[in-house]
């Protein structure tokens, strides 16, 4: 019992240590660009760069969208997949695994093949066909994430059960989608969403492709040519990632539902 | 004509064929329950006329229009869940202005009408809770309150109260059946349980394999069973083979006893065995009853079950059981004594399958 739980906080202090180490590390050299001394110089060189505005604005937004139609198209196929196509769910489980499977390589050749200039929707002809495209991409890249997260949620309500109660009452589809359906699978959602973020705001094989200013060919192309900067990025980039961490608490914990039973 | 018909209905799902050839009438503001064991259909007919079901064949009327083909949405039919199925992320207040949110009643309407429903179940106090936070038997008043709220034309309950404990079920079915009576609205009541469906049905719809078996007020179903499943699923009546002995004079034996009938025994001819069914309270024990309506035999078995004492005798090949009530002073027969059981000739029922 005693030492069972001194090897659980060993354990645990090793993990502690395998993240924190680089982290701090990471942060101790990002504040040396000036000689002798520390200093925030390094940040300040990131945060006054246009570029570094414009492609995280970019990415941002991108991830944004990514999140509002990723969400439209995924919690309605999970609930008519549970609802009406049950024997289905297999299927749509191992389509919206492929992403993890296939590298994103080869679907961003797929898409060049399929949507280039010469093919029969040539949306890479123009800049918001192309931006189109790469919501796409983004799109098929979090399936994974977004369709587990969302059809957990699922799982917790009696999604039949609560579709038949609000027909009875005279809802017709959109209300029962929006009022009764999306919000109780916000939670999954959110968690989704978190996570799509994080892959927007990261992804580099697809936006360097498709050739379009977001923020991870820009953290290669400074990662490749500065010293201290990149350290900054990271660090930057851990803050987003804590922020929007706690954000999701935040949200999750003011939402007014019961805590979802898995 | 009636208010809720239910004309021929069949409904296969794929070649198995789930309900057949059922017919109701249903009379505005009565309460009929449909009461079977598992699996004979109850819920797919209460499912065809809130609509989420389609029959294969037969029609379906609601004040005589015909709503077979109308969507669950569009027919006005309040449903009540055994999962109770309120919206989680709504308050109670909000779940019970749902329906008429829906309807696009004016804000004023809605509020008043919300704190009449809430009223009617008593929880008026709980307005401002989320289902997560209410037991089972006010999350299914609540589930009522919802369904009631748009004025539906018909109330139909599945199992409601089977989720809750055996006290909760006894009281909310109470509160279920003077509500109906309150609002004179036309219910249908689905259950496994005998006793819940007698004790607040108008009428009953005994079901037996996608089948109605009879249909009757408690006391009919109760006390004159038509088929031997009917027989055996309502209450705990004895069912004794009998042997015919003369037609004429409606003569059987049971065992070696005989029993003069007061109901016709034909078409039986002499030598068939027949069912005949006799309630557990119809005797009484009467040690110097003799002759024609009186059965003698062997205790089995003695329990003591509060109110009643219920002791099962063997007479021929038959177990027969039947209750006496309990008082201070009653010795109950010891098993292996010899006592006769005295009861009137029509407490014998023929039941013919
Ligand atoms: N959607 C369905 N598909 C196939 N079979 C079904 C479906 N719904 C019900 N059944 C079958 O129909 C029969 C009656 O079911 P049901 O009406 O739910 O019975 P009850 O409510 O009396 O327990 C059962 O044998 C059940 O398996
Ligand atoms: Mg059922």
């Amino acid at each position: 019992m005693k030492s069972s739980r001194l090897l659980a906080w060993i354990a645990i202090a090793i993990g502690a240590l395998y993240f924190i180490v680089p982290l701090i590390g990471t942060f101790e050299f990002s504040l040396r660009m000036r000689r002798g001394e520390y200093s925030f110089d390094a940040y300040q060189s990131v945060f006054s760069d246009l570029q570094f505005r414009a492609t995280f604005g970019y990415s941002m937004l991108m991830g944004f969208l990514t999140i509002i139609f990723g969400m439209l198209l995924v919690v309605p196929t999970a609930y008519w997949v549970r609802l009406r196509l049950p024997q289905l769910r297999p299927v749509v489980e191992f389509l919206t695994l492929l992403p993890l499977v296939i590298p994103a390589i080869v679907i961003v050749f797929g898409y060049l093949r399929l949507y280039n200039s010469s093919s029969w929707l040539p949306l890479t002809n123009s800049t918001n066909g192309t931006n189109l495209l790469l919501m796409f991409s983004y799109m098929t890249l979090s399936l994974p994430y977004m369709y587990r997260a969302v059809d957990t949620a699922m799982r917790a309500i009696d999604v039949a059960t609560l579709t038949e109660a609000a027909e009875s009452l005279g809802a017709k589809w959109p209300t029962i989608m929006f009022r009764c359906i999306f919000p109780n699978v916000m939670s999954g959602v959110l968690s989704g969403a978190f996570i799509t973020f994080a892959i927007v705001m990261g992804e580099f094989t697809m936006a360097a492709l498709l050739n379009r200013p977001a923020f991870g060919p820009y953290l290669q192309l400074v990662g490749a040519n500065k010293a201290y900067e990149p350290s900054a990025l990271a660090i930057i980039a851990f803050a987003i990632t804590w922020l929007s961490i706690g954000l999701l608490q935040l949200v999750s914990r003011f939402q007014k539902t019961a805590p979802a039973k898995a | 004509m009636s208010f809720l018909t239910l004309s021929n209905i069949q409904k296969s799902f794929g070649p198995v064929q789930v309900v057949k050839d059922f017919d109701m009438a249903i009379e505005k503001g009565e309460f009929v329950s449909f009461l079977g064991p598992s699996g004979c259909g109850k819920t797919t007919v209460l499912r065809m006329i809130a609509g989420f079901e389609t029959p294969t064949g037969g029609t379906i009327t609601v004040a005589g229009r015909d709503q077979t083909s109308l969507k669950p949405n569009q027919r006005n039919i309040g449903m009540v869940f055994q999962a109770y199925a309120l919206f989680p992320n709504m308050n109670v207040a909000e779940n019970v202005a749902f329906g008429l949110k829906v309807a696009g009643k004016p804000k004023a309407e809605i509020d008043a009408r919300v704190k009449e429903m809430l009223g009617l179940i008593h929880l008026g106090h709980l307005a401002e809770r989320y289902p997560y936070q209410m037991s089972g038997g006010q999350q299914q008043r609540v589930a009522l309150a919802r369904a009631l709220a748009p004025k539906p034309q018909v109330l139909l309950l599945d199992e409601p109260l089977s989720a809750l404990d055996a006290k909760i079920r006894v009281s909310l079915r109470e509160e279920i059946r003077q509500i109906q009576q309150q609002l004179g609205i036309t219910t249908v009541f689905v259950t496994h349980d005998q006793e819940e469906a007698l004790s607040i049905s108008d009428r009953i719809v005994v079901m037996n394999a996608g089948r109605a078996d009879q249909i009757g007020t408690p006391a009919e179903i109760y006390n004159r069973p038509s088929t031997r499943f009917v027989a055996n699923f309502v209450g705990t009546l004895n069912l004794i083979d009998a042997k015919v002995i003369d037609p004429g004079e409606n003569r059987i034996a049971i065992g070696d006893q005989g029993v003069t009938l007061r109901e016709p025994v034909a078409p039986a001819k002499a030598g068939d065995t027949i069912s005949l069914a006799l309630r557990p309270e119809a005797g009484s024990i009467a040690p110097d009853a003799k002759g024609e309506t009186a059965l003698t035999g062997e205790v089995v078995s003695s329990n003591f079950l509060g109110s009643v004492i219920r002791t099962r005798m063997k007479v021929g090949e038959s177990v027969i059981s039947f209750d006496m009530f309990n008082s201070p002073g009653l010795v109950p027969p010891a098993v292996g004594e010899t006592v006769t059981l005295r009861f009137t000739a029509g407490d014998l029922l023929i039941i013919r399958d």
